[in-house]
Order: C-alpha cells, then structure tokens, then sequence
C-alpha cells in the first residue's frame, strides 16, 4: 500500500523538486493572495485621488513618502494599491481565459484526434484559417466590437487562442488513439464515446496542465496590451496595462509610474512559464515512460 | 456439434475503393465450444487480422470484401456498434500481444478490472472489487490488494499480462482471442502465462483462439490447428495429426524450422525461398480468380 502511495505522488515530488516550479508556483501564490486579499493588504483606496501628493517617488527614493511605499501617480493614487487591485484583473483574466480557451480548444482538439476524417480536416482547416489572423490586430477587432470591458478581454482571448490548445490535444489525441488501450477499451465493450472521454483523456490532462499554465501568462500579456491601447476595463479602474500606458506620458518625470507595473507583469509571465515548463519535465515522463 | 465461432470465406483487404490489397483470401475456421484451436503463420500471414475481424477492431481502412463471421450461430460480420459492444467481454475477450501498451496508464489496475465487470456484471462498486481481487488471485498474483491500487508503469511485463489475462476472463467470455499473448514476455514468463491460461481456460470451458508464430506451444496448448499463409488457410486439423504428419509442404518446412524439445540435436532449416515463392504466386493466382469473377 505504502509503496503504490508513494509512487502515485511521486510525478508531484518531482514536481517539487524543479527550483522553476517552485519559484514560478511561489510568485504565483503571491498574485493569487494579493488578488483575493487586496482590500486588507492595500494602504489605500486605489481611486482616491490626493493631487497635493502626486508624483510621489517611492519610499527609499530621497523625497519618498514611507506612507506611500512605491510613490503616487500624476493623481495622487497610491501606486501599491494600484499594483495589488491590478494583480486582480490579471488574475481573473488569466484564469478566466485560460480556463474558455482549454476548454474550448481541448473539446475540439479531442474530436478531430478521435473521430479523424472530416471532423478533423473540418477542425484543422479552421486552425489553420485562425492562425492566419495576427492574434494581437484580431483582439483589439473583436474587443472593438464588442465593446470594451473586462467579459470583452476574456472572450477576445479565448477566441484567439482556443488554437494553442486545440493543436496540441489534437495531436497527442491522435497519439493515444492507436495505443493499443484504446483498442483494448474497445474489446471489452467501451463506447466510443466512453473511450475518449475515460481512457483517452485523462492522458492527456498533464499536457493540459502545462498549456493552462502558459495561456495564462499569455492572457496576461493580452490584458495588459489591451488595457494599454485602451480597450479593456474602465480607464480609472487599476490594471497593469492602463497604468503602463498612463505612466508613459510621465516617463522623463517620474519613471516608477511605467516600470513598477511592467515589473509586475513581467514577473507574472515569467513566473507562468517558469511553472509550465517545470511541470511539463515533471509530468512527461510519468505518463508516457 | 455446431462451432461456436464459424469463419467462412472471409476475404478482406485494406485499401481504398480503386486499389484494395487483399489480406485474408477466403478463409475458413471454426472453434467449437471449449476448444482451444491455434492460428499458426509467419509474419504477414494474416492471423492477426482474422482476430481483429472476430472482435470487430480491424482498422478503418480494413474492408471485409466477402464471407462471413458467425458467432453462437450469429452472423457479427457486419455488426453494428452498439449491438457489438453488448457481445465484447461477455460473449467474446481479448487477451492482447503487448502487456506493456494494452493497459491504459492513467488508472490503477483496480480500477480498470472494476470498470469492466460493473459495465457487464451490473455489480456494485465493493461487490465488484471484490470480485477484482478473487480474479487478481485466479491468476496467481501474490498480493491482490496492493497490486490492485499499482498503476500500470509499477508492474512487470508479466504481471500485466496476468492482469489482462483476468480481464478477458472476468466476465466468464465463451471465446477469447489470444493474440501471441506470451511473444512480448521473457521465456521463463511464457511458460507460466501459458500454463494459466490453459488452467483457466479448463477451468471456465472457455473456447480460445490461440493466434501464434510457434508450433511449439500449439503442440503444448491446442486441440486443432489451423496453418495460414499470406491469407489462405494451407491445412487444418487436429494438432496431433498435423504435427506428427503434416501434409502440406509449408507445414512440414514450418516443422523443420521449429526447434522440438523431443528430437534434440536436429538440423533446422527455415523455410526454403522457392516454396514461398511458389506459395505467393499460388496466392496471386487465387487474387486474379476472384478479380475475373468480380468483373464477370
């Protein structure tokens, strides 16, 4: 008993033990707990303006004010809270989109790898065509359309990106398909159905689990560009895109405006990748010794 | 006594509509009931394939282009899929060639015995591991409950071949295909997985078509024979007759080239080229009969 236990956790051990994995998923929980906390761990109000105080540099520059630990904006909001209300908008955008683009990606990838012949030329063609469109000219159109707002970034980006995922399960659906599993499900009276969906894929969930991982870090990327060119949320509400794109007109005067947030998100990314690919050595060889 | 399984004429070729390759030319067999009857045949020979029809799991591209599969009296030639999945596990089972892939590696042992009994024993969950475990133990697996919560990558080539073996046998199936069950296994293994089989098989009275390449352990397992050769069935009979006086000269070169434990120190000699060469032509004349009488 002892030694099966063991061995099912093993994968997760050696998840563990990859330093990327620990420093992506430790970032990760940093964004996670300043999102879900952020009204008990923000100093101020993120939309109280204070214009006698603005353009505070941050607290160890030599006029900071240790009240407002990374300075004011050109409004007098404080940049911390700013930063911790922005971490909730990436995060929900991340997951959010993440979350339609594999499900969505994963259920089609799983009918043309399965069903093959005209399911899959069907499904291909369509990715192929997707592909065609560059993703970021594509987003800002949709959300265009749309109309901006934080439900207009998630469905631009699921729309977009669903391709990623459908791809790759796709092609590891095709993969699975021929071992010799699916014919012995088969053989015992499986459905067809029943087939994909038990024995194919939860083979195909560590795969996924990479994938959902990166499209995060690429989800917020999104956001932030669309925020930047003014698209996605209400212009006053804090997002990491709209204070990089706000703070840009104030780069000679005051630089912390732009770099805090670009820091942010790119400690974001990186942090994703980080874990995604971590996770993708850890997982791999377990299932597909 | 009628056959319980009845093959008759099958001829089957894969391809597409304007170019079919034939694989099987009109083939005859029958099992009848509790018989283990071997499907013996070099590489290409097609035994495989007459498995696969059997179950129903040919490739897609795999047309069945004459004859007929009856089983229990049934026609299953052309059976559709849902009527198919209710004869798999109860009526017919496969014990297949590679342990190491046949098994889904996501799931624990357990869990993929448990599935196949509650889907064709209707059991509940406790009743049906219980079950597991009585059947893990049928197969001389040591220690059922810990082997029952392993996942596949954690066992042995052989004890996944006794994991599969409980399988085909866990809905108490009246024919199991036997796909070279014990070429992927160790030779001190074979032994043993084939002396459970035939144990089991006696003990069930279950009718199994042993599919292999070695006379030898037909001569050991099977009742009656059935030689195949690039599609065509060369002789049949039972075992003792064809081994001892095979008639056709294929089964007598097959002989020659098999190592027997009876007669050490014997010379083998494969197969000798012109009889394949003749055998071939003989196949490609049996082709170009059945193309004329298409087209007439």
């Amino acid at each position: 008993m002892a030694e099966a236990a063991a061995a099912r956790e093993s994968g997760w051990r050696r998840a563990l033990a990859n330093r990327r994995v620990v420093a992506g998923a430790a970032v990760l929980l940093l964004m996670l707990a300043a999102a879900v906390l952020a009204p008990l761990l923000a100093p101020f109000d993120p939309l109280d303006q204070d214009l006698v105080n603005s353009f505070l540099p941050p607290a160890w520059a030599a006029s900071g004010d240790p009240q407002h630990l990374f300075g004011t904006d050109n409004l007098g909001r404080d940049i911390l809270a700013r930063l911790i209300y922005g971490s909730r908008t990436a995060l929900i955008v991340a997951i959010a989109a993440a979350l339609g683009a594999g499900v969505l990606g994963t259920a089609l990838g799983l009918l043309a790898g399965f069903y093959g012949r005209w399911v899959d030329s069907a499904v291909s063609r369509m990715v192929d065509v997707w592909m065609a469109f560059p993703a970021v000219l594509l987003s800002i159109v949709l959300v265009a359309v749309i109309g901006a707002g934080l439900h207009a970034v998630i469905i631009a980006i699921v729309v977009i990106d669903w391709t990623r995922f459908c791809r790759v399960v796709r092609a590891e659906t095709l993969v699975q398909r021929r071992q010799d599993y699916v014919a012995s499900a088969q053989t015992i009276g499986l459905s067809r159905w029943r087939t994909l969906i038990r024995e194919i894929l939860p083979n195909v969930v560590p795969l996924l689990i990479v994938l959902f991982t990166l499209e995060m870090g690429i989800a917020i990327i999104v956001e932030a560009i669309l925020s930047f060119v003014g698209l996605s949320v209400s212009s006053d509400a804090p997002t990491w895109g709209g204070m990089i794109q706000a703070g840009r007109q104030y780069v000679n005067q005051a630089p912390w405006l732009m770099i805090l947030p670009m820091l942010c998100v790119i400690a974001a990314v990186l942090a994703l990748n980080a874990l995604g690919d971590g996770l993708r050595k850890a997982l791999d060889p377990l299932m597909r010794r | 006594m009628s056959a319980l399984l009845d093959i008759r004429g099958l001829r089957l070729g894969i391809g597409s509509r304007k170019r079919i390759t034939p694989i099987l030319r009109g083939i005859d067999l029958a099992v009848a009931p509790g018989e283990v009857h071997g499907l013996v045949g070099e590489s290409g020979a097609g035994k495989t394939m007459v498995g696969k029809v059997v179950l129903g799991i040919q490739p897609a591209r795999a047309i069945v282009t004459g004859g007929s599969v009856a089983f229990a009296g049934r026609d299953i030639t052309h059976l559709r899929e849902r009527a198919r999945r209710s004869l798999m596990a109860t009526g017919i089972a496969l014990i297949p060639q590679d342990p190491m892939t046949s098994l889904n590696p996501a799931f624990t042992v357990g869990a993929q015995i448990v599935d196949v009994i509650r889907l064709h024993l209707g059991l509940d969950r406790k009743a049906a591991r219980e079950r597991a475990l009585a059947l893990l133990a049928d197969v001389h697996i040591r220690a059922p409950a810990r082997v029952i919560v392993q996942y596949p990558h954690e066992l042995s080539g052989g004890m996944r071949q006794r994991i599969l073996i409980a399988i085909a046998f866990s809905c108490r199936p009246k024919l199991i295909i036997a796909d070279e069950p014990t070429t992927a296994l160790d030779v001190t293994v074979q032994r043993q997985v084939l002396r459970l089989i035939r144990d089991l098989q006696r003990d069930a009275g279950t009718a199994i078509l042993f599919i292999t390449h070695d006379l030898g352990v037909v001569a050991k397992l099977c009742e009656t024979v059935t030689v195949l050769h690039a599609g065509r069935v060369l002789e049949r009979g039972p075992v003792a007759e064809v081994i001892e006086r095979p008639r056709h000269a294929y089964t007598q070169a097959l002989m020659k080239a098999t190592p027997r434990y009876d007669r050490p120190g014997e010379t083998l000699t494969p197969v000798p080229p012109e009889l394949t060469a003749a055998l071939l032509a003989e196949a490609a004349a049996y082709d170009a009969g059945q193309a004329g009488a298409g087209n007439a």
